[in-house]
């Protein structure tokens, strides 16, 4: 069971807020709540008073190529919530903030680092019994002003992932463990989301992503615990460049947000081809 | 279920998605089930199972355990209600493929293939009793 973010040994605890925190500022204009979620359903059938949605597949994804949205439909985005450079934005979603955490790693592409997750996501909310509507709201648009998509700092492309297996530097698949072997591939019907080959990028460490949530209340375990799993089990440090992969990059994104956030990772990135990219290039190393 | 699809299909997305919360509100979750009846691949915790029905029918029955699987308690209440009184035949005739047509295709990899299993196992259930 979870206790007090700032007693939990965080190195940016502020990167978290608790449900209390979202419900004492569910009025306040200088924050704006968001969800996202996997279920397309969940936003719409209620959510926390004022918060609105970000969809992962219609918001953040370009439309025509396997991208990001770029820095004018970001802006627009922005726009459309209401948001300004200072707002400061609350992601929570399902599946243990899984989607949260990868509508946040996009915001860092376009440096709103004014961001932080509501620890425990929806489920907690729920339990714990506090409100939801299905009232949309309508924010007075804004016009926000957006720096080009960074994709250096946080984002890792197949190039940088060979650089990493040439430098001897760790990578961590997130996927389950039935991926990592590569015993389970993907659904023949989703070409887009599949790969011809099964298994992992050589010298990667299974870590799934789920590990980092404490199952009692989906908050996110200790640090302590968390360097059990990434530096224990795994092996990982933070001397080193880190970078974490799935298979469309979604739960990497969570993973990503563990270690830079929670453990203070300086250098971690998130693979976002993914295993979707590395199991269909041609002559690429694989391991089972 | 094929005229269903159909009449879902037609609906624009925010139609579509206010019609798939009102089935999902009618879901009777059945709390005691068979282990075996676990649907594969399904993050909801989904179950299915069935029993002999009069007159050479079924009976299916589902559980959904996951609180936020509003999607998985949409489709299990169109397959309860859509069954229902159904010739064993055409249960098992029921096309994986549905669950495309009834949500549109903005559903992941993981979603999509958590409510195949779903249709899989009531064809399945229906194939078992053929």
């Amino acid at each position: 069971m979870s206790t007090d973010i700032a007693a939990r040994g965080y190195a940016h605890p502020e990167a978290l807020v608790s449900t209390d925190w979202v419900a004492e500022h569910i009025n306040d204009p200088d924050v704006r709540i968001v969800e996202s979620n996997e279920d397309p359903l969940l936003y719409p059938s209620g959510h926390i008073p004022g918060a609105v949605e970000v969809d992962w597949t219609r918001d953040l994804n370009d439309q025509l190529r396997r991208d990001y949205l770029d820095r004018v439909a970001f802006e627009k985005l922005m726009g459309r919530i209401g948001a300004t450079p200072n707002t400061t934005i609350i992601f929570y979603g399902d599946r243990n903030n899984w989607w949260a955490a990868y509508a946040f790693w996009v915001f860092q592409l376009f440096g709103h680092t004014n961001a932080k997750i509501m620890d425990g996501g929806r489920i907690k909310w729920e339990k714990e019994g506090r409100e939801l509507t299905r009232e949309v709201p309508a924010y007075a648009p804004t016009t926000y002003s957006a720096p080009e998509r960074d994709d250096r700092t946080n984002r890792a492309f197949r190039d940088n992932v060979t650089q990493q297996l040439d430098r001897s530097n760790p990578l961590v698949d997130v996927r389950s463990p039935q991926e990592f072997t590569g015993e389970r591939l993907h659904m023949p019907d989703f070409p887009n989301e599949g790969a011809l080959r099964g298994g992992h990028i050589p010298t990667a460490k299974n870590v799934p992503w789920g590990m980092a949530i404490d199952q009692d209340d989906a908050t996110f375990k200790s640090a302590d615990d968390l360097r059990k799993i990434y530096e224990g089990s795994a092996g990982l440090s933070p001397e080193k460049e880190v970078i974490a992969y799935c298979r469309i990059g979604e739960r990497s994104s969570h993973t990503w947000f563990v270690l830079k956030y929670l453990l203070g990772y300086p250098n971690v990135r998130n693979y976002d081809g993914s295993w979707t990219e590395w199991g269909n290039l041609v002559g690429a190393p694989i391991e089972k | 279920m094929a005229t269903l699809a159909e009449a879902l299909k037609a609906l624009d997305r925010e139609d579509r998605i206010d019609a798939l919360i009102s089935v999902a509100e009618r879901f009777v979750n059945e709390p005691t089930h068979p282990e075996e009846a676990r649907v594969p691949g399904c993050e909801s915790e989904a179950f299915v199972w069935s029993e002999p029905a009069p007159n050479g029918k079924m009976t299916l029955h589902f559980a959904v355990e996951n609180p936020q699987g509003i999607s998985a308690m949409a489709l299990a209440a169109l397959l309860k209600e859509v069954t229902a009184g159904a010739s064993i035949q055409s249960i098992a005739a029921i096309p994986e493929g549905v669950v495309v047509e009834l949500f549109g295709d903005e559903l992941s990899m993981g979603k999509t293939m958590g409510l195949t299993g779903m249709v899989k196992m009531v064809a399945g259930e229906a194939k078992k009793r053929l």
